[in-house]
């Protein structure tokens, strides 16, 4: 890897997710320059940076969404479970192994129950009772089965902002995935809602790695266990959320954004 | 300086005016309609009876019913739909969630757009080169519905892209990142949302359909036959054409008969109209997201 602070990398873990010089340029706009890193099991990543600094299109290249993205461009590796994300035969049954949480809360406009068990039965799991298991455990999981348990059947599109976003990580974990990447999830959600999705995380830091874009610089420092830094395309420095929190940052950019002096 | 200048009071004074000739204008439009509307309710309301729909035309075409003809319209109608209708959808989908902006699809879009432009006259000819000499399916009501069909496919095209695309591209994304394919995501999201927006479009199509004279008189509608059509190969008569004939052709006819005939078709366009305005307004309200 380049001179960058690896401090905190937990050595003896096995690597889930392999990023190494990843480009991403929409025409002949540049979006993100050569970023390397690798996410560890059972850790939290934590991202941060500004707009525009190419933080939602790394997460679509991790999953192949540049496939459905006119223009964009992707050079480099992204090797997820050891294999080149490019090389994988069937791109859905690499995005079925990464669960996704959008900025903006999508409840598809489909039951609560129907939100988290399309994509199970799109692959083929058909028996009643295991996939009302699988919602009943997933929502539990969102720290979402309290409150809709009684209405299964009412449309997942109508919830609360901070009810659907909870839906939506319960449908990212319906296939349960070995990768979950939120981008920044708590844009629309009230700080109460925030709260209890960030002990959500936590929880499920025991059984999945996670990738936790935030526009928060406090959430990462709550959650992350390393966290890197993007401004406009460039990895500034990638480091353990305690040091770069203490002001053991290599980069005075870094330093500066963390305390609010820019972005 | 609150005080209104010259100039102020003059500009208001003008604008003023322009609002009442815009108004005057905007009102115009409206009688034609209430003339053409009561002058058929006046003249051809006597007319409509239940014998009137269900009875054959006697004495050559000046008495007795318009059975024949209204059964042949709806019959034209319903073949043009089983052709338009899944061709027209299978395209907009094509369009709306396949297609990249490419060469091909900038054709596809010019042509579409220029088959709405073809007079419906145009349309016969090719409906009779096409369908009735070349593949030999003669006069008849396949050849009519075919002609309709590839007619009216703009439209239904155009609407059911523009169901498809009011459905966010955020469920597309949301399913997409699930490992759902394009297909598993038109079927089980895009299509379920769309399908009401579509429904709409088809039954505008219909109303469209129903008053075409042009495209059938050539190809499977005729003046009169003394009985009911049994397949797609027969002729029909049809309520556009009938008006049409007893308008133009057939002495000796009473008065008011034309315009009974002509309130029916008016009725029925109308209905289907109320139909896709009342189902759009259902729609509304019914909201999902
Ligand atoms: N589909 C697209 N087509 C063209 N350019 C794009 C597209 N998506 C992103 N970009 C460009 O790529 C750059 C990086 O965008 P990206 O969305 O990755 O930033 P981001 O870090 O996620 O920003 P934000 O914090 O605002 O979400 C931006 O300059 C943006 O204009
Ligand atoms: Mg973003």
């Amino acid at each position: 890897m380049t001179g960058m602070t690896e401090a905190g990398t937990p050595t003896d873990k096995r690597v889930v997710l392999d990023v190494e010089e990843l480009s991403i340029s929409y025409g002949s706009k540049s979006a993100l320059r050569d970023a390397s890193f690798s996410v560890y099991e059972n850790e939290i990543f934590g991202i941060i940076g500004p707009a525009n600094s190419g933080k939602t299109s790394l997460l679509k290249a991790i999953n192949r969404m540049d496939l459905v993205t006119s223009g964009m461009k992707v050079d480099g590796h992204v090797r997820f479970l050891g294999r080149e994300v490019r090389k994988w035969k069937n791109v859905f049954a690499l995005r079925r192994m990464i669960g996704v949480v959008f900025p903006l809360p999508v409840g598809l406009p489909l039951s609560i129950y129907d939100n988290v068990s399309l994509a199970p039965k799109l692959a083929g799991v058909s028996k009643k009772s295991e996939l009302d298991d699988i919602v009943e455990r997933c929502l539990t999981r969102a720290a979402l089965w309290e409150e809709v348990k009684d209405r299964l059947d009412s449309l997942g599109s109508l919830l609360s902002g901070g009810q659907q976003q909870r839906l939506t990580i319960a449908r990212a974990l319906s296939q349960n995935p070995r990768l979950l990447m939120l981008d920044e999830f708590s844009i629309a959600v009230d700080p109460v809602t925030t709260m209890r999705i960030e002990d959500v995380l936590k929880e499920l830091r025991q059984e999945v790695s996670i990738v936790l874009v935030t526009n928060l610089v406090q959430q990462a420092e709550r959650l992350a266990d390393r966290t890197a830094f993007f401004l406009n395309g460039e990895v500034v420095e990638i480091g353990a959320t305690s040091a770069l929190f203490n002001g053991e940052c290599s980069d005075t950019r870094t330093t500066d954004y963390i305390e609010g002096r820019f972005g | 300086m609150f005080e209104a200048t010259e100039l102020n009071i003059r500009n208001d004074r003008i604008q003023e005016r322009f609002r009442y000739l815009f108004l005057a204008m905007a009102v115009v439009l409206i009688v034609p309609v209430l003339v053409i509307l009561s002058l058929l309710v006046i003249k051809g309301g006597p007319v409509l009876s239940w014998s009137f729909l269900t009875e054959f035309p006697k004495n050559g075409m000046t008495e007795g019913g318009i059975y024949p003809a209204l059964l042949g319209t709806i019959f034209l109608v319903l073949v043009a739909l089983l052709f338009s209708v899944p061709l027209g959808v299978a395209a907009a989908i094509y369009l709306s969630e396949y297609a990249k902006d490419n060469w091909l699809t900038r054709v596809i879009n010019l042509a579409i757009i220029n088959l709405a432009g073809v007079p419906s006259i145009v349309h016969a000819l090719f409906g009779v080169g096409a369908f009735v000499i070349f593949f030999g399916f003669g006069t008849s009501i396949l050849s009519a519905s075919l002609t309709l069909a590839i007619m009216t496919l703009p439209v239904v095209i155009v609407a059911t892209r523009e169901a498809l695309q009011s459905v966010p591209h955020a469920f597309r994304e949301a399913c997409w990142s699930l490992g759902a394919t394009k297909w598993q995501t038109i079927r089980k999201v895009v299509l379920p949302n769309a399908v009401s927006g579509i429904l709409t479009g088809v039954i505008l199509e219909v109303s469209r359909t129903a008053g075409e004279t042009a495209p059938i008189m050539f190809t499977g509608a005729v003046f009169f036959v003394p009985f009911l059509p049994e397949s797609v190969f027969d002729q029909t008569m049809a309520l556009s054409l009938h008006l049409y004939t007893l308008s133009t052709q057939v002495t000796d006819v009473p008065e008011n008969l034309p315009y009974g005939v002509a309130l029916l078709l008016i009725l029925i366009v109308l209905a289907m109209n109320a139909l896709s305005i009342g189902f759009r307004t259902y729609l509304r309200n019914k909201k999902k997201w």
